[in-house]
């Protein structure tokens, strides 16, 4: 059957920000089913709320709406777009959720949208832990042994049947958030209550251990036909107990006999049959049992998911374009492989190569966190990496990492080994260690359950120490790892072979180019032989690696307006990059697509392989700056802003030196060599003091420090951190004069050398002192005047002059006490806000500096003179302290969110409103109030009480702050602090008495009585805003939705509305 | 840890030495020895399962080939007496990326030590795409693994000894010298052609209360008779179809009498004796993957496959376009091309509608590979009762 012609336009939900547990594979699919769907011909609506995708970019849909993805505004959009479809299947658990509640509440009805992909049944039969229990078992499938409780007191019955230790698993969440695992009575009631709380519909499923079991995963497909097919198995290095998001993967599966896979195979087709998904594609999750083989169904994702994404880049078989295409009537016999172009979709890919997938976790950003592995996700970010064996595969993926630091290995080897008895996110350096120390394999399986196949591999990669070159270029290590240089190691004649990912094992030719690197063992023939290289010039753009805090998708979306300008411009973009979850990991982004680590030796490769026109490397964040010195040094050009550009803005002594010259304003700084000189310069500067290492990205280990003792105990804290690079390279020491009180800005410009376009001025919410990364932001700026903004755009301007930018330049500004310009940063390259302003301004900022990288003039760009337009839009960060049970909510200049929301409106109240239900942050309308503040914000607190009492809130304050408020004659009660005693506010909070909590805290030392009061707000999902300029904009906020739900407006309304009217090129700069 | 991880070690040459690939259009890739120390020729084939390389190396129809694995790591869980498809190795030689010699609990024995005990030459560390490759453009030819001591000109003039796989009958050599019988079970006697037939067939028929006898495949129709069976199957089995016409003529003076049903190479025998012919492909269908659509029903199947060898659609088409069954005339009256490989559209299934007979050209009883078709032998079954 051919597309259906009975659906005109669609509505697709996206995945909203990056959290743990959901991040840019949605990004990806989503962008697979929107190019699909227009090519099919259908009118597309999007509602995503994350500016930083590629999805939202407007030529990705018909009508593109940046809002929250909450059931008003997502009913708002289906009222003004009237879609006949709704795909709920292409953004992760958000979507699917969002797609169940729109047609619990009737939305769907009532406007008669039909649920594509897979039915309302489907979706409850898959997610509901007690009806998937039932239609397993009625499908002669085993489950774990298990009881679906509601209340504490259900759980306490139960917990006999099914012994401890057991797992918890709240319904209806991602990534198993809420669950865990109970060893203990005490933590089994605390487990649950926890899990009860987290669940939406208040349930939860205790479960059997199967903790240490084999796990393992298989992508599914399925078409109107019945005909069902496996994509890719998976199997999880780190067994049962440990979430698939957070283990070491790989596929495809490696020690199961194909009797027993076939096992695994059979079950996977029943299940997607069983639960009903009729045209789409299925997560399945298996544990197998080490001892016997017995098989046990752990769950389904009836929808594209990490895995998926993880498995179309594994195979090369895309499953969310042949979810999107199937869901719309195709058959999977009517879908042509991409790859080989010749045959159809229906069939299952093999592949002759390993893939290895190591995920990223950023533990060391949340000092109160345990960085142990559960049932429940931690991990922000993962890198994938092939190689024709497991161990190629795994080596390129250690490396692909980019670690910042390596973990501290204990001398003593029964801690190391007791390091392993519980899973962490450290423990393959430790296993690895184990093996150098001469554990063996029986043990290290005694502790760690890992399969001795898997050991077996590790053992053999320890033993190749003293193994000649050749074997160890096989057996994947790098030339740094091998100990030779990479002259010596191809005067050696080593040298990879390029192979290409083609579904199929060889046995046909592959259309597609998307490669792998690896070494063979006894190359046969030219080693470019698969490379389709045809005779246009290519330009390489290096991508920006694993996702991390502070290194997010944003980097990727500006890499793949790299790759389209490139190839716009009449040459092959040839994509380098390591993250299976990005839209620039598709084969389709760029002409050619290399998945490689980014390190110097993997690119260099690439590059003799290439020999392009030049290499971009503004992209892609720190990942290519990183390595981008070596790679001119060993002779390939850079294109853009010179690389030393780039040095010299990151350099403090020779960048504040040019700053004087230009006459342009900075903080007063120092840079300190060793301790001593730290506390000269401190006392030279004055406190309160910012501190960091040099070249560190997101805020890395940045403090306040408001006294010498304070900044004499970062000092011993880093060096502690001892054996890592950050301990290695924390001097040279910066030292900033902190400014206090100051309004942050962020400005993105554009420039070719001569020119300069200020692109979009953002001012911050939080005051500075808040990373850029983790502070809302508004563009156009709010309160600054004309005159000022003359002076930053001039200033800009410059800066991007003197820089020698070719391409973008971001520069962080910090007004003091309302008229003072200081610079903070400046980086000559792509930040973390060049999408947010893209999509606010409808300029494409990447695509016009690719341009201008490329050698065209800004003059000749048409690019719209900046004005405040119809409408404001405001950025803001989202933190994932929910997720990491214990960190500190609190905002600081070393940067935590992964992730961000726009809300865009007429004014800025109802924006940021929006902003803050886009990040998932309820403000309430009424209600109760807390508020407990430091001194020095007392006064702000006050003004802020009284507003929300005339909202008709009741005020809640410590006795410090009531007193304040009361003196202003407003009413307010007075709470114990928690550490007076109960009742106190932690007990309020925990209730749910209180509907909002703004905590400031109060310099370093008072940390423990706010840290109770935020983790006790954030874990009932209170908000709980941090400081005085947020909350301000949140009771403003609050005003305004009083006024009714927000309209929305799609970003092509906005785009068109803001457009200059006529045609003249607009002149290119300003100020 | 030392003695497991050396136990463990990935394709250490087991015989000590290097050894080579040499095909007989003079290509030659390196390796390492493993497995039985001695040079072995026959056909270069590869197949693009992932899993399941006891089950290939036993598998008979592999009789005179030497099986590239395109999946590079071989032996990962041993071997075991549950995966063995016959009683012993067919297949000449492997070639592999990485062969390693993993002994789980539950494995029998190491892969590299099995192969060595059994005799059976193996190569590891060989550019298996790159090989694979050239035998895709090139097609499947002749080809050996030698020691890497042994001559250029020695390997040469084995591989000059070999003969072609073209019109040659090696199912005498796999066929048993007598009459083999499995009489428990009380559903219908089938008497298959034992041209090569693997334990998962002998399997699938016994799990359905078959009683079963393997036949030499040199038996007259009249021996067949005489054992008075309900239907009679055709087995799958190495070598050239053309070359097996005193079969095929016992086949067609079966059909219309006894109901019949074959796989793989049974099916180019019944297609041949019901009149269509056969062809060489290029470098054959050896996967687990391979999509067959059932015309009649429209569904899909993920197929098991092994053979170098297809049946040709009426009027000598190599592919067939249709999305229906291709109705056609035989020697036994009407029939359909019900089956129909998706990738390159070649013939997978025969039923005649006025005999019982029907066959299909991939491997509904997997061994390995998928169980997508495992119905089929249901069919036959029904068959036999109708
Ligand atoms: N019964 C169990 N025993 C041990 N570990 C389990 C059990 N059930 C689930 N897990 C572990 O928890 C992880 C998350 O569970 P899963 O059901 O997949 O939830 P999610 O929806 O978060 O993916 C799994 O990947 C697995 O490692
Ligand atoms: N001198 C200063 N006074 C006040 N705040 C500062 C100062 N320097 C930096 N900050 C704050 O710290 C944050 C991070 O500093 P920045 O230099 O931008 O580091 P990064 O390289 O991580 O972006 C800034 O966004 C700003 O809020
Ligand atoms: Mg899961
Ligand atoms: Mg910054």
């Amino acid at each position: 059957m051919p597309r259906r012609t009975d659906i005109r336009k669609l509505l697709i939900i996206g995945s909203g920000p990056i959290v743990i547990g959901q991040a840019a594979e949605f990004d990806y699919s989503g962008v697979q089913a929107c190019k699909v769907l227009l090519e099919e011909g259908y009118e597309v609506v999007l509602v995503n709320s994350n500016p930083a995708t590629i999805m939202t970019d407007p030529e990705f849909a018909t009508a593109t709406y940046v809002e929250p993805l909450t059931l008003e505004t997502v009913t708002a959009v289906i009222a003004k777009e009237r879609p006949d479809a709704l795909l709920g299947t292409l953004g992760g658990q958000t979507a699917l959720n969002l797609a169940k509640s729109l047609h619990d509440e009737g939305v769907l009805d009532r406007y008669g949208v039909e649920l594509i992909g897979v039915t309302y049944d489907a979706i409850r039969r898959a997610e509901d832990r007690e009806l998937f229990r039932e239609t397993m078992l009625s499908h002669g499938l085993n489950v774990p042994k298990s009881a679906i409780v509601h209340t504490i007191a259900e759980a306490e019955r139960v917990i006999d049947a099914i012994g401890l230790p057991l797992i918890v698993r709240p319904a209806f969440t991602l990534g198993g958030h809420g669950g865990g695992i109970a060893y203990t009575p005490a933590e089994f009631s605390e487990r649950v209550s926890e899990g009860l709380n987290a669940s939406p519909i208040n349930q939860v499923l205790l479960e059997q251990s199967l903790i240490g079991w084999g796990e393992f995963e298989l992508e599914v497909m399925r078409d109107h036909n019945d005909n069902a097919l496996v994509v890719c198995s998976i199997e999880n290095i780190d067994p049962m107990g440990v979430h698939t998001g957070d283990s070491v993967t790989v596929a495809p599966q490696q020690t199961l006999s194909d009797r027993a896979y076939q096992v695994l195979r059979d079950q996977a087709l029943a299940v997607i049959r069983a639960v009903g998904v009729e045209t789409g594609g299925s997560n399945i999750q298996f544990a197998v049992s080490p001892e016997t083989g017995e098989v046990v169904v752990i769950e389904m994702n009836p929808r594209v998911s990490r895995s998926s994404a993880l498995a179309s880049k594994a195979t090369g078989f895309p499953i969310a374009k042949i979810a999107a295409r199937l869901a719309v009537g195709y058959a999977l016999e009517e879908i042509p492989n991409d790859i080989t172009r010749r045959t159809p979709a229906s069939f299952e890919p093999t592949i002759d190569y390993t893939v290895v997938k190591i995920p990223r976790f950023a533990f060391e950003k949340f000092p109160f966190v345990d960085g142990g592995l559960t049932t429940q996700m931690k991990s922000v970010g993962e890198v994938m990496a092939i190689g024709r064996t497991f161990k190629q595969a795994f080596m390129k993926a250690l490396r692909s990492r980019e670690l910042d630091s390596e973990p501290r290995l204990p001398e003593d080897t029964e801690a190391l080994l007791g390091r392993l008895d519980r899973p962490a996110h450290d423990r393959y350096e430790f296993l690895f260690e184990a093996f150098r120390r001469g554990v063996s394999t029986d043990e290290l399986n005694r502790r760690t359950s890992i399969n001795p196949w898997f050991l077996a591999q590790f053992a053999e990669l320890v033993a190749a120490r003293d193994d000649g070159l050749a074997r160890k270029k096989d057996l994947g290590f790098s030339d740094e790892q091998a100990g030779v240089t990479r002259a010596e190691r191809r005067a050696a004649g080593l040298e990879p072979v390029f192979r290409s990912v083609d579904t199929c094992a060889a046995e046909f030719e592959a259309e597609t180019p998307y490669y792998y690197s690896s070494y063979e063992r006894n190359k046969f023939g030219d080693r470019a032989a698969e490379v389709r290289r045809g005779s246009r010039p290519s330009v390489v753009i290096l991508g920006s690696g694993p996702n991390r805090i502070g290194q997010g998708i944003e980097f990727d979306y500006c890499c793949v307006h790299a790759a389209m300008t490139v190839h716009e411009l009449g040459r092959d973009a040839v994509m380098v990059n390591c993250n299976p979850e990005t839209v620039s990991t598709d084969y389709d982004t760029s002409d050619r697509l290399y998945f490689e680590p980014l390190t110097v030796e993997d690119v260099l490769e690439v590059i003799e392989v290439e020999q392009p026109e030049g290499v971009i490397v503004q992209f892609g964040g720190q990942t290519p700056l990183r390595i981008a010195a070596d790679l001119q040094q060993a002779g390939v050009k850079l294109l853009g802003t010179p690389v030393e550009s780039i040095d010299l803005a990151e350099n403090r002594e020779q960048f504040g030196a040019l700053l004087r010259r230009l006459g342009i304003g900075h903080p007063p700084y120092g840079i300190a060599h060793d301790e001593g000189e730290a506390i000269g310069v401190g006392r030279q500067l004055g406190f309160p003091l910012l501190v960091r290492p040099s070249y560190v990205l997101g805020g890395r280990a940045m403090e306040l420090c408001y006294s010498e003792s304070e900044l004499v105990a970062y000092v011993e804290r880093l060096r502690a951190a001892g054996g890592s690079e950050l301990a290695e390279r924390m001097y040279p020491l910066l030292i900033d004069r902190f400014l206090e009180n100051a309004i942050e800005l962020d400005v993105d410009a554009l420039a070719d050398g001569e020119d300069v376009y200020v692109a979009g001025i953002m001012q911050h919410v939080e005051e500075a002192g808040v990373h850029s990364g983790d502070s809302a932001c508004v563009l156009p700026p709010l309160s600054l005047g004309g005159e000022m903004l003359d002076e930053i755009s001039r200033q800009t301007r410059v800066l991007a002059l003197e820089l020698g930018v070719v391409g973008l330049l971001n520069v962080q500004f910090a007004v003091v006490e309302n008229k003072r310009l200081r610079v903070i940063e400046v980086n000559p390259r792509a930040s973390r806000t060049v999408p947010f302003v893209s999509k606010a301004t409808g300029v494409p900022l990447a695509k016009v500096a690719c341009r201008l990288i490329l050698g065209e003039r800004l003059r000749d760009q048409r690019l719209p003179d900046w004005q405040a337009g119809s409408h404001v839009s405001v950025k803001e960060a989202v933190l994932p302290f929910k997720r990491l049970q214990g960190s500190d909510a609190v905002l600081g200049p070393e940067m935590k969110s992964t992730g961000e929301v726009m809300g865009i409106a007429a004014d800025f109240p109802t924006a940021f409103g929006k902003a803050q239900a886009a990040a998932g942050v309820e403000l309430p309308s009424k209600g109760t109030l807390f508020i407990t503040v430091c001194d020095t914000d007392k006064p702000a607190a006050t003004q802020l009480a009284a507003r929300m009492h005339d909202l008709g809130f009741r005020v809640l304050a410590t006795r410090g702050t009531a007193a304040a408020i009361r003196a202003m004659g407003i009413p307010v009660e007075e709470l114990n602090k928690i550490g007076e005693g109960s009742p106190h506010v932690g007990d309020y909070i925990t209730r749910g008495d209180v509907d909002i909590v703004i905590n400031t805290p109060a310099g370093r030392g008072a940390r423990t009585d706010g840290w109770e009061i935020r983790r006790a707000a954030i874990e009932r999902n209170v908000p709980c805003i941090t400081t005085m300029t947020g909350a301000t904009a949140a009771v403003r906020a609050i005003g305004a939705t009083r006024s009714g739900t927000p309209s929305v407006r799609s970003l092509q309304e906005l785009h068109r509305a803001a457009a200059p009217a006529g045609d003249e090129p607009a002149p290119a700069a300003r100020a | 840890m030392r003695e497991s991880a050396v136990d463990l070690q990935a394709d250490r040459p087991v015989s000590g030495g290097t050894a080579f690939v040499l095909l007989e259009d003079g290509t030659r890739l390196h390796g390492i020895a493993v497995g039985a120390p001695v040079a072995a020729v026959g056909e270069v084939v590869f197949n693009t399962a992932m899993t399941g390389y006891q089950e290939a190396v036993t598998d008979p129809s592999y009789d005179a080939q030497i099986i590239t694995f395109t999946y590079p790591l071989i032996g990962n869980y041993g071997v075991s007496d549950a995966n063995m498809e016959s009683g012993r190795i067919h297949a000449r030689a492997v070639i592999m990326r990485e062969g390693m010699n993993s002994r789980p609990e539950d494995a029998g024995a190491g892969w590299l030590d099995w192969l060595a005990s059994e005799g059976v030459p193996g190569i590891g560390g060989v550019d298996t795409r790159a090989l694979v490759r050239h035998l895709r453009e090139r097609g499947a030819m002749l080809g050996g693994v030698f020691p890497g001591e042994m001559s250029d000109q020695e390997a040469r003039d084995l591989i000059a000894a070999e003969p072609s796989m073209d019109g040659r009958d090696l199912a005498a050599e796999v066929t048993p010298r007598e009459p083999i019988v499995f009489d428990e079970g009380s559903g219908p006697k089938v008497v298959a052609l034992d041209t090569g037939i693997k334990r998962s067939i002998v399997e699938n028929l016994r799990q359905r209360d078959c009683r079963l006898v393997l036949m030499p495949c040199g038996s007259s129709a009249q021996d067949v008779l005489d054992q008075q069976p309900d239907a009679v199957f055709l087995a799958n089995g190495p070598g050239d179809p053309a070359a097996l016409d005193h079969v095929v003529g016992t086949v067609r003076a079966l059909v219309g009498k006894l109901p019949v049903f074959g796989i793989c190479l049974g099916h180019q025998l019944l297609c041949r004796a019901v009149g269509l012919d056969t062809f060489k492909l290029r470098f054959g269908h050896r996967g687990a993957n391979h999509p067959v659509k059932d015309l009649s029903t429209g569904k899909i199947e993920i197929t098991a496959q092994n053979h170098g060898f297809a049946v040709l659609g009426p009027g000598g088409a190599k592919a067939i376009d249709a999305d229906e069954p291709v109705r056609c005339e035989t020697d036994f009256g009407a029939a359909e091309l019900s089956h129909v490989n998706l990738y390159d559209r070649t013939v997978e299934g025969l039923v005649l509608h006025d005999v019982p007979a029907a066959c299909v050209q991939y491997h509904p009883e997997a061994g390995p590979g998928p169980h997508d078709s495992l119905y089929l032998f249901d069919r036959f079954v029904d068959m036999v009762h109708a």
